[in-house]
């Protein structure tokens, strides 16, 4: 059996006995829980630990309001890059590899598991264990490589995205800014909202669904 | 196509789709930004994709993960993903090569510029036009009806027979601006023609659709409700159930069999990956400009384009609309619901399109529209982290974060120029030498780049938006950021970026005209060499416009469809 790591993330953003769907596993969430468990499908714990930590730093918990840590960003990149994305299944990868101009993207033969395994070499075993000006210094030392242009765009994936990702546990993402959610109309709110700041509490895909919603990262190869 | 020979003809037709079913059944659940950002409803580049260079002296290199378009796949295609934006061309469009040399002389036209007319003017194709918004039940105001001007449309358009089937789409606020702005300047601001309904419509195939609900998961997805206009919810309604009508999913055409001028059907592999011939009477080509064109090249059927020679006329005028926009970002205090939104809503102004009237500091012949001033539906994982210059010291940590999540919605949506795209000898589709899909065959190669001319074209789109969203700033009290975008035309853009995306509107290669030595197919679509092959689709058009293509793409596959069913097949043969 493949041995199996875990990621600890901070409970306080969910609320109650919730149950926490990953891998297949129920997972029962205690309000008492100061952190709960989650299974890895790629990263190692180590790495896991350094990919939360650099994500802590481009997304903060701080003073206006949740970070990356809580909305379970690293649930959401270690789930996309375990999946189909990650292995380059939605990417052209045949050669010859050749160095083209800018005008033609990422060229490079390294898919977003690779690009991750490197970038964590950059930051470093202990990157997790360093001050958080110890980290900005190590992730500006980076700031211009692809591996920092992906991580950021997970990260604000991982904020943001449907909660069924993974990410934006408890839709603290959503509540964050003030999204609603998909909703299935806004007819009515085009003209009663006309100027005005349009609140409700969000709702997931799943919740207005009322039935599952396939995330293409769970997909069988 | 399909739907008009299936229900006007006894024929058996037999669409092949290489992409997997879709119904309106699936579109709710596909309401979410990541499935939809990292799968979609585009072709997989892991199966196929495309190569580029930018002149013949340049290698090419494989468009590894999508960047200037979005090919769709499965049923429905592209259609079903689009925005909705449904207006015409402008008469003097299909004539243009003539028009040009009339208005301006031939010394002020490029000799690269390979445009053509078309073979076939706007009033006789007024008709077409009409047919595709019936079928689709665009929602507008006419701006030019039967020659009178209304105040309120489009008076640029060519004159229009009919009022549009439906009323234009309720405005959302941040319209009111852009409207309020342009008036201001002098333009004729209209709404923009919209499939996207603004109301309850039954079609005259019978097939009704509900209005749009501006849920904001518009472009880029298929429409939960079907208020859209996509093949799944207008066009496979009609054809669904009928004895003469299959549709074969996950079947992957590679060549169209042909013997001395004559189609004989088509080969392909079917889900199981088994080679089949699908024989046929008529073979109809229609896979997305450039997959079209590469199976015609695959096939082995026209003479290939040779743009050193200028021989040949398979892959030649290939065009992609030209695009720019305003630098300038608008910082609104309040929150603007740009997550509320419809792929169609906005605004258009048009008195710039067609030919420049007064002069301008650009070296340019034809202007182009302007647009819109409303949002299609922003989802915050796509959206979040756009602050103006000097918000933030960098854009992560957080001083960033706080900045983004004050901004997060309060940005307001840009001003948009969209240009004709004139046809070069230099740009053009062949097969790549070197790069393969998943079956073996060669890829598709597009040889294209800008020239001076078209920097000229997105510096004028680049200058007047701005203008426009100075104005838009002024009128809301929203802060006006200058350089907060980058912009099109300057130094950083001077060449085609097939890695950035602008839209899917990649035009020609098969184009229409009137005698073989000129153009692929006749303006039947028929193709010249092979009487009973048409090519339908925007491959057919010789040069690329100002006005999205959709539209014309229904309507001139409504006149194929003509050709082929009132006059093919009564007498099989060339049609021209």
């Amino acid at each position: 059996m493949k041995r199996r790591d875990f990621i600890l993330i901070p409970a306080k953003a969910l609320s109650g006995a919730v149950l926490y769907s990953l891998v297949g596993d129920l997972i029962p969430l205690a309000a008492a829980q100061e952190s709960v468990k989650v299974p890895l499908r790629f990263f190692t714990a180590e790495e896991a630990r350094v990919i939360q930590a650099a994500c802590e730093r481009i997304f903060p918990t701080d003073e206006s309001g949740p970070g990356a840590a809580e909305a379970g960003v690293v649930i959401y990149i270690d789930r996309q890059l375990a999946g189909p994305y990650g292995k380059d299944k939605y990417r052209y990868t045949k050669g010859p590899w050749i160095q083209s101009i800018p005008e033609h993207g990422y060229q490079g033969k390294e898919n977003p598991q690779d690009i991750y395994r490197a970038g964590i070499k950059l930051l470093g075993d202990k990157f997790a264990e360093l001050s958080a000006e110890e980290q900005d210094q190590r992730l500006e030392g980076i700031e211009q490589s692809y591996f920092f242009q992906l991580l950021h765009g997970h990260t604000v994936e991982g904020m943001f995205c449907d909660p069924l990702h993974g990410g934006n546990i408890g839709m603290v993402g959503w509540k964050l800014i003030g999204f609603p959610g998909p909703a299935m109309s806004y007819r009515y709110q085009i003209d009663k909202y006309y100027g005005k700041t349009y609140t409700a509490a969000p709702k997931s895909l799943e919740q207005i669904l009322r039935h599952p919603v396939k995330a293409v990262e769970d997909e069988a190869e | 196509m399909a739907k008009e020979v299936a229900t006007r003809t006894g024929l058996n037709v037999v669409v092949l789709e290489r992409g997997p079913a879709r119904n309106i059944s699936q579109y709710a659940a596909g309401m979410d930004e990541i499935n939809n950002r990292r799968v979609g409803l585009i072709q997989n580049p892991a199966d196929q994709t495309i190569t580029h260079r930018h002149s013949i002296k340049d290698p090419s290199a494989p468009i590894r993960q999508y960047g200037a378009f979005r090919p769709g796949t499965g049923t429905g295609g592209t259609s079903e993903h689009w925005g909705g934006i449904s207006d015409r061309y402008l008469p003097d469009f299909f004539v243009l090569a003539t028009h040009l040399r009339e208005k301006f002389g031939a010394s002020r036209m490029s000799p690269d510029w390979t445009i053509q007319d078309w073979g076939i003017t706007y009033d006789e194709f007024e008709k077409y036009y009409w047919r595709a918004e019936q079928l689709m039940g665009i929602s507008g105001k006419a701006g030019n009806l039967r020659g009178t001007l209304v105040e309120g449309g489009n008076i640029f358009e060519g004159p229009r027979q009919q009022e549009y089937p439906t009323p234009p789409l309720t405005p959302t606020y941040t319209m009111g601006f852009f409207h309020k702005a342009a008036t201001q300047l002098g333009y004729h601001p209209f709404p923009l023609p919209a499939a996207n309904l603004s109301t309850a419509y039954t079609n005259p195939d019978k097939v009704s659709r509900p209005g749009c609900v501006f849920c904001g998961y518009c472009p880029g997805y298929g429409c939960m409700i079907g208020a859209k206009a996509q093949p799944t919810n207008t066009l496979m309604p009609v054809v669904t159930g009928r004895n003469n009508f299959e549709l074969r999913n996950n079947c992957w055409v590679r060549k169209i069999v042909h013997r001395k001028g004559h189609a004989e059907g088509v080969v392909y592999m079917d889900e199981n990956g088994e080679e089949t011939m699908q024989p046929a009477g008529v073979v109809v080509l229609s896979a997305w400009t450039p997959n079209s064109i590469r199976l015609l090249l695959l096939s082995d059927i026209g003479e290939k384009y040779d743009p050193v020679a200028g021989k040949g006329t398979l892959g030649k005028n290939l065009t992609h609309q030209v695009t720019s926009g305003a630098g300038g970002m608008l910082v609104f205090k309040e929150r603007l619901n740009l997550f509320m939104g419809s792929g169609a809503v906005g605004y258009g102004i048009a008195d710039l399109d067609g030919d420049i009237k007064q002069e301008v500091p650009e070296k340019i012949l034809r202007g182009g529209t302007f647009l819109r001033g409303a949002a299609t539906g922003e989802g915050p994982a796509g959206s979040f982290g756009h602050v103006p210059k000097g918000a933030a010291p960098r854009s992560w940590g957080s001083a960033w974060k706080k900045a983004a999540i004050e901004h997060w919605d309060r940005i307001g949506p840009g001003v948009e120029m969209r240009g004709d795209h004139f046809a070069y000898r230099q740009n053009f589709m062949d097969l790549d030498p070197t790069y393969t899909d998943k079956w073996g065959d060669p890829l598709l190669r597009m040889t294209l780049d800008w020239t001076d001319y078209e920097m000229q074209q997105m510096k004028f789109g680049a200058r007047v938006a701005n203008q426009i969203i100075e104005v838009i700033a002024q009128v809301s009290g929203a802060q006006l950021v200058k350089g907060g975008f980058p912009v099109r035309g300057d130094g950083a853009f001077h060449h085609y970026n097939a890695g950035s995306y602008s839209t899917t509107h990649i035009q020609g290669g098969a184009i229409m005209g009137t005698s073989p030595e000129k153009s692929v197919v006749n303006t039947w679509l028929q193709h010249w060499d092979v009487p009973n092959l048409f090519v339908v689709g925007s491959s057919s058009f010789p040069q690329n416009s100002s006005a999205n293509p959709t539209l014309s793409i229904v309507a001139v596959s409504h006149r194929a469809a003509d050709g082929l069913i009132d006059h093919y097949l009564k007498k099989p043969g060339p049609l021209a």
